[in-house]
């Protein structure tokens, strides 16, 4: 009955997601305020439609009702409860009511923190957001229904996947889609815009914390999913630019490029085209990704079991948001105007220069992922495009990024002067070229690569330093603790931000250059020796979990004789899918990480026994972790929780297309003259 | 014609879709079997219902057969098992099995529960002889001809397009 219920429920909100789709964009073409006024409760129901589904399906498995067919192919009566739970987004059915799941949380959302944006604004915004999912529910239920039955019922089911039986599976999904779907709210706004013409400053400070809000999301499910890959892996890789990790980086990248373009549109009325294709294609990337993956046209560990009618759908689904959006964007941008100039040398020129780098650098990132395809598709043969290819061109296009970093938020709006920065910034790069040479003479070794990367992350650490105290030192009478407290939250979040990626930059080069990774075979009382670290062998015993059977081995690390850690990693056989895990012991600390994971048992009790040291690999997540606190302070600052945030006025005035009703010509302009 | 320029993402998109199409219908995964036309590896395994007799890759020799590799614990066995069963007691060639990483009498049971479409199924508990065929994914399905040269392999389960159009003809040319 409840698997019934779960189906009904999405049929119910196919159905009012088509309402909402139709309706209030039809009342504002139409100056029909009480279908406007329909966009709210419409979306509410749909939330809750789906939201009862949701529920539903997680019922089937907290029950382990295994005559869903669903259920029954991700989970088994031994896994343990909170896997069960997990299980719902464990597969491709599930994962994708997760994906319209939240949308609609994204879009009630929407509808409850929108008191302040005119009528026919929020109509358009939830009614595009419906059209979306009228996209995914219509695939969902034709496609991949989630509640299907499954007869005869079997006795157990096929138990999930054991790669993602692990606590960073349960989150890792939830917050990825938050980002990806968070997307669609940019995309929702900027499509709105182009409908109703009114693109402006108001505009951009509208869509930006709920870009933030998304591509804070998206960066910390991607700093889980490497951290996961990291330690269940067992070979200690954190990233491996596989397909669907690009698809995850690539909407991160255009996320990136489009939280800085929106705050020069904010702040200056510029790049309104350029920013309003950025929105576009944040969220394009985000659908691009889901198709990469679940039609089952590149091989990738993550690709889900593959049905050519899926690909087909995504692939038409694909076609009419994206070939839609562009073709509006086409015939609506030219009339966007220029907004206020600017000269060569300004804030917005290196904003610019940096947008575009991001995009190249994405495009690089999809170039990489889809030359397999493109290739077999020319018949050109089969080849597979890895890591060499992505450092060899991603490193390249990053390093210029890193470097405009630091100038730009130094820089002047409109009109800077190279002197003056050069003024500035001469002590800053001096130390960082000094901090640089240092750290590596620290580390041990002096190496181009080593000392480019470190001369990277110092010089962004010297440039926000120079940055802050130019705001913060003592001036007409002002103390610092006085300036420092006036200082807003999105130049902090800026600030922050730029840090986590110094962090993360400082990571890479050290865990690049110095980690230590050693397979050796060890029998009962064998030692190894890195770093200074003593690891003894003590031996595999076997044990029992709640659904699997694991060896688990002691590893006794010592320093200078001094017991450092035991470290026990496992060899774990899942009992229903019979394949093998490995889970890594890590000791973690500040400076690095000791890490041991099993290999294959061999003869007479020995074990090939992988020992690696990393040094500063969790600066890579705790820089993540500092971009992502930095969009939090960004996203929270004042002027958005504030209801007087009108009252800021951009410099210029842009001029606004022609609407496409009258209806938009007034609320046009009530907003343009707004004082 | 200064507006043009705002076509170009949609133009770029309009190719790479077509990409995209044209992507749906190649197979990634379909790669190219460095086994095809090669001997087949050197194996001497238990048979499944009898730990005592063994079969080895020499006592193959001068019969064209197939291989079909599977397991009490996959279920796309159970997908493709029927048709297995239907093509085997048409008696075209003897069809063999490799219980490939079970356990004996889950092995067993299974093929009395579902029907057991082999002359003998040969016992990979440990699973060598399936690494040494290059099993990635159970099931699979192997051609081997009169000289012990694997001549096809199917990934994945068997569909009766691949038994028609694939498998059949090339029984039929093996032996003539």
């Amino acid at each position: 009955m409840i698997p019934e219920l779960g189906h009904f429920a999405l049929w119910l909100a196919l159905a009012t997601a088509l309402l909402l789709g139709v309706l209030p964009l039809a009342g504002t073409l139409r100056e029909r305020d009480e279908w406007m006024a329909l966009a709210r409760p419409l979306a509410t129901a749909l939330c809750i439609a789906v939201g009862i589904a949701f529920v539903c399906l997680t019922a089937s498995f907290v029950r382990n009702d295994f005559s869903v067919l669903y259920v029954a192919s991700n989970s088994n009566s031994a896994l343990p409860l909170q896997y069960r739970i997990a299980g719902v987004w464990g597969g491709h059915e599930g994962s994708l009511l997760l994906w319209v799941t939240m949308l609609c949380v994204w879009m009630a959302a929407v509808a409850s923190f929108s008191r302040h944006l005119p009528q026919p604004v929020v109509a358009r915004i939830l009614s595009v957001m419906g059209w979306v999912a009228v996209g995914f529910l219509l695939f969902t239920l034709i496609t991949s229904n989630p509640f299907e039955r499954l007869l005869p019922v079997p006795a157990d089911g096929r138990d999930l996947n054991p790669l993602l039986q692990d606590p960073g599976m349960v989150i890792h999904p939830p917050m990825l889609y938050m980002g990806y779907v968070g997307f669609s709210v940019a995309f929702a706004f900027a499509v709105s815009a182009l409908i109703g013409g009114n693109l402006d400053a108001q505009w951009a400070r509208w869509t930006r914390p709920w870009t933030l809000a998304a591509w804070m999301f998206l960066t910390i499910g991607i700093t889980l999913g490497s951290w996961w890959a990291y330690y269940t892996l067992g070979w200690g890789g954190w990233w491996f630019w596989d397909p669907v990790e690009n698809a995850s980086f690539m909407p991160w990248l255009a996320g990136t490029a489009l939280v800085h373009s929106l705050a020069v549109t904010e702040k200056r009325g510029a790049f309104k085209s350029w920013t309003v294709l950025l929105a576009i294609l944040a969220f394009s990337l985000s659908l691009l990704g889901t198709f990469l993956v679940r039609s089952g046209v590149l091989s990738s560990v993550h690709a889900f079991a593959t049905d050519p009618r899926r690909g087909l759908f995504i692939l038409a689904f694909l076609v009419i948001v994206v070939g839609t959006s562009l073709a509006l964007y086409a015939w609506r941008a030219p009339r966007v105007g220029l907004g206020s100039r600017f000269a060569l040398l300004s804030r917005e020129t290196l904003l610019l220069g940096n947008n575009v780098m991001l995009v190249v650098a994405m495009a690089a990132v999809l170039l990489g992922t889809l030359y397999p395809l493109l290739l077999d598709a020319l018949g050109m043969g089969k080849i597979s495009v890895g890591p060499p290819y992505f450092d060899t061109v991603f490193v390249p296009l990053m390093a210029p990024v890193v470097f405009l970093m630091g100038i730009g938020p130094l820089a002047r709006w409109k009109q800077a002067s190279l002197p003056e920065l050069a003024l500035r910034l001469r002590w800053a790069f001096a130390v960082a070229v000094l901090a640089a040479l240092g750290s590596g003479w620290l580390a041990g070794r002096i190496a181009p690569g080593t000392t480019l990367g470190l001369l990277m992350a110092w010089w962004l650490v010297a440039s926000v330093a120079t940055d802050l105290w130019g705001r913060v030192k003592p001036r007409e009478g002002a103390g610092i603790g006085a300036r420092a407290a006036l200082l807003p939250r999105a130049t902090l979040g800026m600030m922050v931000a730029h840090l986590g990626v110094a962090v993360f930059i400082f990571g890479v080069t050290l865990v690049k250059t110095f980690e230590v990774e050693r397979d050796v075979r060890m029998d009962m009382g064998d030692t190894t020796t890195i770093e200074g670290y003593v690891f003894t062998f003590r031996g595999v015993r076997e044990l029992d979990g709640p659904n699997y059977r694991a060896a688990r081995a002691r590893v006794e690390v010592t320093r200078d004789g001094r017991k450092v850690a035991d470290m026990f990693p496992e060899k774990r056989i899942y009992r229903v899918q019979r394949n093998p895990m490995t889970n890594a012991a890590i000791q973690t600390g500040f400076t690095r990480d000791l890490y041991v994971s099993l290999g294959e048992a061999v003869d007479g009790g020995a074990w090939i026994v992988r020992v690696y040291y990393k040094p500063f690999i969790d600066w890579i997540w705790g820089g993540c972790v500092l971009m992502v606190l930095g969009g939090l302070l960004a996203a929270t600052d004042r002027r958005y929780r504030s209801r007087a945030a009108a009252s800021v006025t951009p410099a210029a005035t842009p001029a606004a297309p022609p609407p496409l009703a009258p209806a938009m010509r007034r609320v046009g302009t009530l907003e343009h003259e707004a004082p | 014609m200064k507006s043009l320029k705002f076509l170009i993402p949609l133009a770029l998109f309009g190719v790479l879709a077509l990409f995209l199409a044209a992507g749906l219908k190649l197979d990634p995964r379909e790669v190219p079997s460095p086994l095809i036309g090669k001997p087949a590896p050197d194996f001497k395994l238990t048979r499944l219902d009898d730990p005592t007799a063994s079969i080895s890759r020499d006592d193959m020799l001068g019969k064209v057969w197939i291989l079909n590799v599977w397991a009490s614990w996959c279920v796309a066995c159970r997908e493709e098992h029927p048709m297995l069963v239907e093509f085997a007691q048409r008696k075209l060639v003897p069809v063999y099995g490799l219980n490939y990483k079970d356990v004996r009498a889950d092995g067993t049971a299974w093929l009395s529960r579902h029907g057991n479409p082999y002359e003998a199924s040969l016992f990979d508990g440990d699973g060598r002889v399936g690494i040494d065929f290059g099993v990635y994914g159970v099931p699979e399905t192997f051609v081997i001809d009169r000289k012990g040269v694997i001549r096809f392999k199917q990934i994945g389960p068997l569909t009766p397009e691949v038994l028609r159009d694939r498998i059949e003809p090339l029984l039929k040319s093996l032996q003539a």
